[in-house]
């Protein structure tokens, strides 16, 4: 992905060989297609830190060089030689007026490295609200994410949908970040830096993504056992495609089919078993908040916060025990009978 | 009477020599007050820990070398991070640089022994036994049920993480108490370095003749009293959450996570200061004797020292940037940060100017000093970038970060250590350790080192964020986590080397002399070993560099020293 902001490097053509390396670390990535890089923004939080680590980049990149280069050079010229046996090099013992000279030269680096990073903070940090701008609460748990939409009055987990925003039609997601248990941080790189969730305090930040598709980021905060496979999965819609999914979303569960013998089992099970003191399926008894809303579970690409594909056969493998993906995950073994849990899976498989 | 069944606890070889059994000789280690036995503990016990700490790294590298590894389950993986982070900082890193002081300063300022040297033993014995503390959670974590109960919070320990409610069993416990017990003998070390520098300077060595290793121990023991102070306040309000119902960063019951991450930072990034103000102290005595100059700007060094140590006190929330400060606050820690570039530059700058128009010789300790001056600067740069908050939102806590803070922890701090002991071992054994092992030693190090750090800059660019005990193999994290991977085995035979080195040459190693570098400080001045006392006479200085004034009568430096 071409970065929109690449036109202002032209004028920094000092160090292209740094900058060309740095570009080409997204060639080492096997899959660029998914690769979190930080080099691929496609919102305008990540792009104006992208635009500002260039120029962070140019700066730090002539401060190595020249004083690398100068270092080579000293070991080259000044390394000791059979020749010059035993005689002692001059004695300088210090000069006031060079120790000014990279005393101040490095004081006015710093002066403008600092007005152009408070510059994009106060741009990124303080960004007003606009109107247009959707609200979603995002709730770190143990090792999950619940998404909410107040406006629509919906909740889901792990894929957090948004709405595509352009220069004509700016629709940015202000999110809210709280925390159920420990710190948490959402972190998807394409779309902007980490923001942490930290239980009673909660945080802001958001994103306008530019482009339709899928980012992938994880927690970036240690938060347990299975912090690692607290991946987070941003669907970033057309305006069409986020009308659709918001209406899909807002429908109450569905009513198994009472034909289905195996169906109407399984949620029979899930209604007397444990399940749902911590699952909700809106319009049924299950009114649990501990774990992740299942009311439109097939909607959900992965499951256990993307640790793996949403499919019947890892649904059962879950349910007998969610150790086999995720040791550590707070859900316990259900001990159902297989013939249980198929029934189960068939349950959740109409969650549509 | 103790007296008379054991000598007087005195040298060790000549203790040998007399015939003493090793019940006598392990006595005399144990009841030692003496400075130069004690560093050599701190030293030999950070050794021992470097190898552990380096085989908990080995752990971390094996399993995240491929993607969905099993080579360790996530908890192990979680104690192993842990444990390497505590280990490398609290009994590594301050074990070295407390063992170089007390070996180092009395002999560097004359003296025949530290102020307190009974403190002195109780200090290194409660550091002993705070990593003795630490190392029993692996078998005493739940109360001997079994094994695999190690501290796994992080060895930052973020609140709530902690609370009994996420933390059951002891392993947390253990990690704080350790830290508390460790932490009174770093306190009490810091009070002796003090006193020993203020007081007990030899005749003619005003503060402004210090060698330079002095003045920055002496900092960084003010440093250390200045931030192990919040760190074991911390650690004791934890114990109270936790066990006497207190709620300090119980988030449950209205406590504030944010208030221990405060605590915990105001000590970790001076921490790092006075982790790596030793390394620079090393360096500030290695970069002259083997460029053969006096270091250049002595009191520029200084005054950059203490103003690290100053702006290092007001910048400890740039570990927060992702916290949800206001934009003020992120902007003022943004620039404190910041500012710590221009006096640490400065001292790149001098050493810089110290190696222009020498004659460098590229014995092993100069060699670990060259490449540290490159790798500072390196580390000093990412540091920039990470100071500049926005890009630190991206950056803070991938594996941009873990690569920035190694090249300050191993890049810059370890290989000082290595430098300083090649450079100091012909003092304190006699013998001098072997040249060609030191270059294998250095080569296969730097390798490693650029192998696995340059690299982790890379994937933590690409999105990959630390403390995962795996990873999703379509990140595009693959191929560079497995040079990483291999770089870091390559570090490892380095590190065998090394020990390889230090035996046999301990054994079977040149004889050293007392002065087998032609250096300037009065250490050098002594046998090697220096006897109990130190020095026969007290030695009377005139300028930075006695030894240099004896060498060369007709040049001396208090002719031109300012």
């Amino acid at each position: 992905m071409q970065p929109r902001r690449s036109l202002s490097l032209t004028r920094f053509q000092v160090f292209p060989l740094v900058l060309t390396c740095i570009r080409a670390i997204p060639a080492f990535a096997q899959d660029a297609l998914t690769t979190p890089s930080i080099l691929a923004p496609a919102s305008t939080p990540a792009h104006q830190i992208y635009g500002l680590s260039q120029f962070v980049l140019v700066i730090t990149g002539a401060i190595f060089a020249v004083v690398a280069g100068l270092l080579a050079f000293i070991i080259i010229r000044f390394r000791a030689r059979n020749t010059d046996a035993e005689h002692e090099p001059a004695q300088i013992y210090g000069s006031t007026q060079v120790e000014l000279a990279w005393t101040v030269i490095p004081v006015l680096i710093v002066v403008v490295l600092f007005l152009t990073t408070a510059r994009i903070i106060f741009a990124i940090q303080d960004a007003p609200e606009p109107r247009s701008a959707l609200d979603v609460t995002v709730v770190g748990h143990q090792f999950w994410w619940e998404f909410r939409y107040p406006k629509f009055g919906i909740v889901t987990a792990n894929e957090l949908h948004v709405p595509v925003s352009t220069r004509s039609a700016p629709e940015p997601t202000y999110m809210q970040l709280l925390s159920a248990d420990v710190d948490h941080s959402f972190w998807v790189p394409q779309l902007g830096g980490k923001t942490d969730l930290i239980p009673n305090h909660p945080n802001t930040m958001w994103i306008d993504p530019e482009k339709p598709g899928l980012y992938l980021g994880q927690c970036a905060q240690f938060c347990g056992m299975e912090h690692a496979k607290m991946l987070l999965r941003v669907y970033v819609d057309t305006p069409d495609q986020f009308a659709a999914w918001v209406k899909a979303q807002q429908q109450p569960g569905r009513q198994p089919d009472p034909q289905n013998a195996a169906v109407a089992a399984g949620r029979h099970v899930f209604e007397t078993e444990a399940c749902v003191n911590c699952h909700t399926i809106s319009g049924t008894p299950a009114k649990g908040t501990f774990g992740p809303d299942l009311t439109h579970l097939m909607s959900r690409a992965t499951i256990a916060a993307g640790a793996a594909p949403n499919t019947p056969n890892n649904l059962h493998a879950w349910i007998q025990d969610p150790n086999t993906f995720k040791p550590g995950a707070l859900m316990p073994a259900m001990q159902l009978s297989d013939q249980e849990t198929d029934e189960v899976v068939a349950y959740l498989a109409t969650l549509h | 009477m103790a007296d008379q069944t054991f000598p007087i606890p005195g040298t060790l070889d000549a203790g040998r020599s007399r015939g003493v059994t090793v019940l006598e000789w392990l006595h005399s280690w144990v009841v030692t007050v003496d400075h130069k036995k004690l560093g050599i503990l701190y030293i030999v016990y950070a050794l021992l820990f470097l190898l552990v700490g380096g085989v908990e790294a080995l752990v971390i590298r094996v399993q995240l070398a491929i993607p969905h590894n099993h080579f360790v389950s996530a908890e192990l993986y979680n104690e192993m991070f842990t444990m390497h982070g505590t280990t490398m900082v609290f009994l590594v890193g301050m074990t070295f640089v407390f063992g170089f002081a007390n070996y180092l300063v009395p002999l560097m300022i004359g003296a025949r022994d530290m102020a307190f040297p009974r403190l002195n033993a109780f200090s290194f014995w409660m550091t002993a036994f705070g990593g003795l503390l630490l190392y029993f959670s692996f078998v005493g974590g739940f109360g001997l049920y079994g094994m695999g109960s190690a501290p796994d919070v992080g060895w930052w320990a973020y609140a709530p993480l902690t609370s009994k409610a996420f933390s059951p069993g002891h392993n947390t416990d253990y990690w704080a108490l350790a830290l508390i017990v460790s932490g009174f003998g770093t306190l009490g070390t810091a009070i002796n370095v003090i006193a020993t520098i203020i007081s007990m300077r030899c005749r003619g060595m005003t503060l402004f003749r210090m060698p330079l290793f002095v003045w920055l121990m002496l900092v960084v023991s003010g440093l250390t009293l200045i931030t192990i102070t919040p760190l074991t306040a911390a650690q004791i309000m934890l114990i109270i959450d936790r066990y006497l119902g207190g709620h300090f960063f119980d988030t449950q019951a209205g406590g504030s996570a944010v208030v221990w991450m405060h605590f915990f930072w105001i000590f970790g990034h001076p921490e790092v200061y006075v982790l790596v103000l030793p390394a620079f102290a090393i360096a500030n005595e290695i970069i002259p004797v083997f460029s053969r100059k006096a270091i250049f700007g002595y009191p520029a060094m200084v005054s950059a020292t203490v103003a690290i140590a100053f702006v290092s006190l007001t910048v400890w929330a740039h570990h927060m940037f992702t916290v949800g400060m206001t934009s003020v606050g992120n902007a003022f820690f943004a620039l404190s940060t910041m500012m710590v570039g221009i006096p640490t530059g400065i001292k790149i700058f001098n050493w810089v100017a110290t190696m222009w128009g020498g004659r460098i010789r590229f014995a092993t300790p100069m060699l670990f000093c060259t490449a540290f001056v490159i790798q500072f600067l390196m580390a000093g740069l990412t540091g920039i970038m990470l100071s500049v908050a926005p890009w630190n939102w991206q950056l803070h806590n991938s594996y941009f970060v873990i690569a920035h803070f190694h090249y300050v922890l191993v890049g810059a701090i370890v290989f000082c250590i290595f430098a300083a002991i090649y450079y100091w071992f012909p003092k304190v054994t006699g013998h001098m350790l072997s040249e060609k092992l030191g270059k294998w030693h250095f080569w296969l190090f730097f390798i490693g080192f650029h192998i696995t750090f340059d690299t982790m800059h890379f994937v933590g660019i690409l999105g990959m964020p630390r403390s995962i005990y795996t990873f999703e193999p379509d990140r595009g994290w693959n191929t560079l986590n497995m040079i990483i991977s291999v770089g870091g085995s390559i570090q490892a035979i380095a590190v065998l080397i090394l020990v390889w080195n230090l035996v046999d040459s301990y054994m079977h190693g040149r004889l050293a002399g007392n002065d087998p570098w032609d250096a300037w400080t009065l250490e050098w001045s002594t046998p090697s070993p220096p006897p109990p006392y130190n020095f026969a006479t007290d030695p009377v200085v005139r300028s930075r560099r006695p030894l240099w004034d004896l060498k060369h009568p007709n040049d001396p430096d208090w002719k031109y020293e300012r």
